[in-house]
């Protein structure tokens, strides 16, 4: 069974989080610049005199598609990495994904997603090969 | 006295013109900068289309009007209908040592940027051929008269005593009331203080002031009307009112939140406006005075504005309206015939009345464009419709009055 995670996370932690995710061999991802908010409804900006109010906020959004087994592991550490503790450190979604193919290679499914160093060929070791 | 050109002065002032000139494409990315993605082009082009306009109205009846021989010294007479006779020779009544067709290229750009300014106040919202109309009638009807009385020989302020040097009351004074009554006729932006209005780059509106800051010199060094010490002490004046004004308008936006960057550009605009009529009658110590008292009366105006919930868009009134007052009245304070001999001495130099002068000039010019403004507005609102219908607001108005985007 394969499953998309969407993470929506704070900008500046992008890199934290990217980081955090090569290392558990996590590499492929897609990331989206979104804008929006959620209950904390928006920020003040400083204007020229005084502030106004900001509601839509840029957040980033990274879209990642991986097996089933694999899901734990990586929102785990997702949110290890983009957590601050604040208000806006975002959510994450996950669903379900029928069909997956690779278009160079027609592979499908779990082929089209495996590749070398992934998080599933380094599965048992602690700290597995360095992703490039 | 036979007149000589200079080719010293007539260098300079070929420059300065060229200085100012840039200014209102650089005002447009000042005010660009400010408004929403989907106005841009159209906010660009209010200041843009204002050199065409005007450009083409100067040559043909706007210099004439305002600096031909004076009928009664309220404007000017036809003789330099088509700049017929503003050639080569200098006029002695303005400058002795430039050609008068120099004369008249500089004022032009005065004459130029002056209507550009209004346009901030109605941005995002304007009906592109309702401002057609009204820049070509405020041009006419306002600016060449104002300019008459007070830069003109027997104009009625100039000769009352009124100082300008570099149009804080014709330029400033006059846009800056001008954009409150056009406020007060048009209607606000949909969703005016409720919905966050957001600057779509506010970096263009850091590269148009820059910009303005260097034009400025040659607008007000080049008022001089020559390659001189009161050239450099105007353009001495302009920097440091410019400075000043930028670092106080820092610290009083940090003092509600953050020293914001749109703020601190605007401060230095703001002493750009302050310092205009001042640069060549007073010192340089007394230049940062009126910078940096310009900031707050400019900051707690566009407060008050704000306050009362009139969607004067990007605060002309309170950038050049209030500032351009306050520089005026501020000349009749700090001015000294030992910066300028052909200028006047102000309170503080023992000279009260100069500045009983200075307020008389500055609120009967301000009351005059107000005025006047207000009720060219309500007309044409009547007869062409000063805004677009709400959903060609929505769209915007590049997509809608220039089908275009500014970015693909």
């Amino acid at each position: 069974m394969t499953k998309k995670i969407e993470a929506i996370i704070r900008e500046e932690k992008l890199n934290d989080v990217k980081q955090a995710l090569r290392e558990i061999g996590i590499v492929g991802m897609n990331v989206i610049e979104v804008r929006g908010h959620g209950r904390q409804g928006g920020i003040e900006l400083a204007a020229r005199t005084g502030t106004y109010y900001v509601d839509m906020l840029s957040k980033i959004q990274l879209n990642i598609v991986l097996s089933d087994h694999n899901v734990d592991k990586t929102v785990e550490t997702i949110i290890k990495a983009a957590r601050t503790g604040q208000t806006g450190d975002g959510l994450i979604f996950v669903t379900p994904v029928d069909q997956v193919y690779r278009i160079r290679t027609g592979e499908r499914d779990k082929e089209a997603l495996s590749y070398e160093g992934d998080i599933d060929t380094r599965r048992g070791s602690k700290n597995g090969p360095k992703a490039k | 006295m036979e007149a000589v050109i200079d080719t010293g002065d007539t260098a300079w002032i070929l420059i300065a013109t060229a200085l100012v000139t840039m200014m209102t494409p650089a005002l447009g990315f000042f005010y660009g900068g400010m408004v929403r993605k989907k106005n841009l082009l159209s906010t660009l082009n209010l200041s843009f289309i204002t050199m065409g306009l005007i450009g083409v109205q100067w040559v043909l009846y706007g210099y004439t009007l305002a600096f031909g021989p004076t009928q009664g010294g309220w404007i000017g007479g036809l003789d330099f209908l088509g700049l017929n006779g503003v050639g080569a020779a200098p006029d002695p009544n303005y400058s002795a040592t430039i050609p008068a067709i120099a004369f008249a290229a500089f004022q032009m750009t005065f004459a130029v940027i002056t209507p550009a300014l209004i346009t901030g106040a109605f941005v995002e919202r304007i009906r592109f051929r309702t401002f057609l109309v009204f820049t070509l009638l405020w041009a006419t009807v306002i600016y060449a008269p104002l300019a008459h009385w007070v830069w003109a020989v027997g104009g009625v302020l100039r000769t009352y005593g009124a100082l300008d040097f570099a149009g804080g009351t014709v330029v400033h004074i006059a846009a800056g009331f001008s954009a409150l009554a056009f406020a007060l006729v048009i209607r606000g932006r949909r969703g005016y203080g409720s919905i966050s209005i957001e600057p779509n780059n506010i970096p263009l509106t850091v590269l148009g002031a820059g910009l303005l800051w260097v034009g400025w010199f040659g607008f007000n060094g080049g008022s001089a009307l020559g390659a001189n010490g009161l050239a450099f002490t105007a353009l001495m004046n302009t920097n440091v009112a410019a400075a000043a004004a930028a670092v106080v308008w820092m610290l009083l936006a940090w003092s509600d939140k953050k020293p914001s960057v749109l703020g601190i550009v605007t401060g230095a605009v703001v002493g750009l406006v302050a310092i205009t009529p001042a640069a060549g009658f007073v010192t340089p110590l007394a230049a940062i005075l009126i910078g940096a008292v310009g900031a707050p009366i400019s900051y707690y105006s566009i407060k008050f504005i704000h306050s009362r919930r009139l969607d004067e868009s990007l605060d002309v009134w309170g950038c050049h309206g209030m500032a351009g007052m306050w520089g005026a009245l501020a000349t009749g304070l700090f001015a000294t015939k030992s910066i300028n001999e052909f200028g006047a001495d102000g309170l503080f130099y023992g000279n009260p009345n100069q500045f009983v002068i200075q307020l008389v000039a500055a609120v009967g010019a301000a009351i005059f464009a107000f005025v006047l403004t207000f009720v060219i507005a309500k007309g044409l609102d009547k007869i062409l419709g000063l805004s677009v219908s709400e959903s060609e607001e929505e769209v915007g108005l590049d997509v809608s009055e220039h089908g275009e985007r500014a970015y693909a």
